[in-house]
């Protein structure tokens, strides 16, 4: 049985510009079934790693209770990482990144963790439009515990075990459109193609990044029957549009005719170029945003790609005022500015 | 591209570079893996079968199997090969008869053999197996040829010489030794059904017309010659000063020898770069490692002689230049002539072909390079009842070469004592067997070693120098012979691709250590190998293409550094990948 992975990589495997290879990326070898969804969505936050040149030791990878949440394991071994309870992966998260608002957060949590048990924390993450890039890997059933119906499971779609599915849905990506998260989009693990500039896009940018990948369970939830095998989603996807990620420091080198593209520039400077956009169709208008998915969900198609995004609204550390730099590196002149200080906070309180 | 035919048995015989390269397409990883279970009968016997000299073979072998181990294109060194195959031949149980059944009945067909080296030795072997009665001629006391005469005993000690030799010998050959044939009519006249010729490349090249050659012939000797001679113990001392002329495995024999021989002072004389040297890069280390010097640019100018006495040599400095297509033209250095004071010179620098003994009446032709016209497939001269082998057919090889077309000749002489086409030749044998045992396990070891090549031990240097017969290396012992085994990339093991079951769920791409897993939209070749996740920049190692997918693309796997782990296959939910083992044996004569 192979328990590890073998040391040896090819031989002309590049380096990215931070002087990393993608093996730098990587975690252990997975213990989940064979053709496991989540491995693709972990290989496609390796590749988005890797390609944005992030460094390892600037990451924290949090996660809650479920496959999914299995998955840090997997990749960036070399990164922070905290595995919590069931359906609280936000909550670390929050306190994680008032702790440090420097490092880059990415949240791993499935549709129980997410839509059932956390789901709570979920809504108020959303609101409040922490800096994180909540990642839910959606396979529509609790593989952990023999593949029972989530609350992501479409009315009618049916599992391994046979029985439709007699519950409305919850699409985790209304709500979130809905309840404040800056930046929303939905992939499928078996399009690494459209996923990774998906995660590059989250990875850039500055607030609630969500993206629930479908990502098909081929243990219980990959029947002919269900809505999200990976056969089902490939025949009823739809993209909204196809779109470039360009890093900050990199030059566009793409020409787009004027009226085809629309061009959204993250916070820090970064850029998505959006192609053959109708104004129908603008992915900064949270109703429209919300329309388009309604339209497709009526069609009986699954509407993929970036949906909404807007870079202009505060995240939590800009709505609280919180201090700008890391707690660890705060001294004790920072934290005991001194009495006069606190005269004039205590005499504006009078 | 079109999807890879994996019908064709030579797809997959190219992923396994080892046996590929071989010319007698010995089944390596398959030897490898028994010893590396302890299962060295098997491992010898397949050997055998193969290449017939197994523990000659593991000594001397020109190993062009090594240069191509696939561990080579993911570390520094391959598998010892050779090595392990000496581990075989050391560790196998001695009672064992790996001789097969000889059939009493004979078909009553009877062949020639002239020369009786490993080529000739090879066909004796495959056609004694099939009843046909074999005469062996050679002028020497013993059979071998040069592996006998010209390797030197601490490189293949004469115990393993003969047991290999006499095996066959013993099968039922008629010899006839210290026979020298002056005329190939000789043999013609006793109505063979068909003569094998091997009787080598056995004229060492001289330098007749350097200054000083005649007066220095008391002290001068043609490598090869010399080391015949000392063999047969005409030559048992050296002077201290001896220079060797050459760079090829022969010198190397020579200044070693010379080393034993009470030769203090010996060093090697290159024309080339050493870069440019045709000796193995072994063979080179073994003899630095004995304290000779290997020095090159340098190019023979004269034999200084005085007093009727050869004193030493005169050398030109050259430097190598390279046009563009490659070619080398050494010029002169344009620095003063270097005197190197010496006793003796032996001369390797080259061997050559001679027929002395086949004139134009024998109807066989002769090309502009003194060589006989050969067919390179199946042997045959232009009489049609004679054949060649080994170095006698193409100029000078190795013995790997020879046994090879030993192989080749007597399916050929088997064919046409049958009256049939000697094009009909017979197809390898193939298998493909899944090593599927379990959800994660396999017949197959899959883990894969990281461990690196180890160093065979020898014996202490003080004391071979002293005794020309010690074999200088020990061998792997067993347990070094096993891990060394284990470093084998088992790449007969085969990733097997079924698309029709596929779900392109891409957990084989996920999972590939050295990312040679792709799903992309199909083009040609260069657009492909442009496109593909890691560079598929090595040309000789093909791409395994599929069919189209349900979402029209198509699965690309670049062959170059899979490293048979089975993950891909060990992550697919539907077995589309599959791990199984491929057997190919080249075909031998009388098989159909």
């Amino acid at each position: 049985m192979s328990h590890a992975h073998p040391n040896f990589r090819h031989p002309k495997q590049p380096e990215n510009d931070a002087g990393y290879t993608r093996r730098d990326y990587e975690g252990a070898i997975s213990t989940l079934c064979a053709g496991c969804g989540h491995d693709s969505t972990t290989n496609a936050i390796i590749q988005a790693c890797f390609e944005l040149n992030v460094e390892p030791h600037r990451v924290v990878k949090i996660s809650g209770i479920g496959c999914s949440s299995k998955t840090p394991a997997y990749f960036l071994s070399r990164s922070h990482g905290f595995n919590s309870v069931h359906g609280r992966m936000p909550s670390i998260a929050t306190g994680a990144n008032m702790a440090n608002r420097d490092l880059l957060y990415i949240g791993i949590s499935g549709d129980g963790d997410t839509a059932s048990i956390g789901m709570g924390q979920f809504a108020h993450a959303l609101r409040r439009n922490l800096n994180l890039n909540y990642i839910c890997m959606n396979n529509g059933c609790y593989g952990l515990t023999k593949g029972q119906d989530s609350a992501t499971a479409d009315r009618g779609s049916a599992s391994k075990k046979g029985i439709p599915n007699p519950y409305e849905s919850i699409d985790l990506c209304e709500l979130a459109i809905e309840l404040g998260a800056s930046y929303v989009a939905r992939g499928f693990s078996g399009d690494k193609k459209q996923l990774v500039p998906l995660l590059k896009g989250a990875m850039a940018h500055n607030g609630l990044a969500f993206i629930d990948v479908i990502s098909p369970c081929v243990t219980f939830n990959n029947t002919a029957s269900s809505t999200k095998s990976y056969h089902y989603v490939r025949e009823h996807i739809e993209t909204t549009n196809t779109f470039d990620f360009v890093p900050l420091q990199q030059e566009i080198l793409t020409h787009y005719d004027e009226g085809t593209s629309q061009e959204v520039t993250m916070h820090d400077g970064s850029i998505i170029h959006l192609h053959k956009v109708d104004s129908s169709k603008d992915l900064t208008s949270r109703q429209k945003a919300v329309n388009n998915l309604e339209k497709e969900k009526e069609k009986g198609r699954f509407l993929t790609g970036l949906l909404y995004v807007n870079p202009q609204i505060e995240e939590t550390h800009d709505l609280i005022n919180s201090t700008l730099y890391p707690l660890n590196t705060l001294t004790e002149e920072d934290l005991c500015p001194g009495s006069e200080i606190l005269d004039r906070i205590n005499s504006a309180l009078r | 591209m079109k999807p890879t035919n994996i019908e064709n048995p030579e797809h997959f015989h190219k992923v396994i570079d080892c046996q590929f390269a071989c010319p007698a397409h010995t089944p390596v990883p398959e030897y490898i893996r028994l010893i590396s279970q302890g299962k060295y009968d098997e491992a010898y016997a397949i050997n055998w079968e193969s290449n017939v000299f197994p523990g000659i073979l593991g000594r001397i072998c020109d190993r062009p199997c090594e240069p191509a181990c696939r561990r080579t294109r993911v570390e520094e060194t391959p598998v010892a090969i050779c090595r392990l195959k000496r581990v075989a031949a050391d560790n196998k149980n001695q009672a064992t008869s790996f001789t097969p059944e000889v059939p009493d009945k004979k078909n009553g067909k009877k062949i020639g053999l002239i020369g009786g080296g490993p080529a000739s030795l090879t066909v004796a072997r495959d056609l004694l197996l099939l009843g046909y009665e074999i005469d062996l001629y050679d002028d020497q006391s013993k059979a071998g040829g040069f592996v006998r005469t010209q390797v030197p005993s601490f490189r293949l000690p004469e115990k393993v010489l003969n047991e290999e030799i006499d095996r066959i010998l013993d099968m039922g050959v008629t010899t006839f030794f210290d026979t020298y044939v002056d005329n190939i009519k000789q043999i013609v006249d006793k109505n063979y059904d068909a003569i094998f010729v091997a009787t080598g490349a056995p004229r060492g090249r001289d330098l007749p017309d350097l200054p000083g050659r005649i007066d220095g012939n008391e002290s001068i000797f043609i490598g090869i010659e010399w080391l015949a001679a000392v063999l047969y113990r005409h030559v048992t001392s050296t002077p201290q000063k001896v220079i060797v002329l050459g760079g090829g495995n022969t010198a190397m024999d020579c200044c070693r020898m010379a080393r034993r021989l009470g030769g203090e002072d010996v060093q090697v004389f290159v024309r080339s770069p050493r870069s440019d040297m045709k000796a193995s890069p072994w063979e080179i280390e073994d003899a630095e490692e004995e304290g000779i010097p290997i020095v090159d640019n340098h190019s023979p100018l004269e034999f200084v002689i005085k007093d009727g006495k050869l004193t030493g040599m005169n050398f030109e400095k050259m430097t190598a230049t390279y046009n563009n297509d490659g070619r080398r033209t050494l010029v002169p250095a344009g620095e003063p002539s270097v005197f190197v004071p010496c006793d003796l010179v032996l001369l390797a620098v080259g061997q050559q072909n001679a027929f002395p003994w086949i004139t134009s009446e024998s109807g066989i032709e002769m090309n502009k390079r003194g060589l006989p016209i050969v067919d390179k497939v199946t042997h045959q001269s232009t009489v049609p009842n004679i054949f060649f082998g080994g170095d006698a057919a193409f100029g000078p090889k190795n013995v790997i070469t020879a046994v090879a077309h030993g192989h080749q000749a007597a399916i050929s002489i088997d064919l046409f004592c049958r009256g049939k086409s000697l094009d009909d030749r017979p197809a390898p044998s193939t298998s493909l067997i899944s090593q599927k045992l379990d959800m994660h396990d396999w017949l197959y070891d899959s883990n894969v070693s990281e461990d690196k090549r180890s160093a065979v031990p020898t014996i202490d240097k003080v004391k071979s120098l002293h005794d020309r017969l010690l074999e200088v290396e020990l061998g792997y012992g067993k347990k070094t012979g096993h891990k060394e085994a284990m470093r084998c990339l088992n790449c007969d093991v085969e990733t097997v691709f079924d698309y029709s079951t596929c779900i392109e769920c891409e957990s084989c791409v996920d999972v590939c250590p050295v990312s040679c897993i792709n799903f992309t939209e199909n083009g040609d070749e260069e657009d492909l190998r442009d496109r593909l996740l890691a560079p598929a920049d090595n040309r000789d190692q093909p791409l395994y293409v599929s069919a189209i997918l349900p979402t029209d693309r198509v699965m690309v796997k670049d062959e170059n550094v899979c490293l048979h782990c089975g993950l891909c296959a060990e992550r697919c939910p539907t077995a589309s990948w599959e791990m199984m083992k491929f057997t190919y044996n080249s075909a031998q004569a009388g098989k159909k």
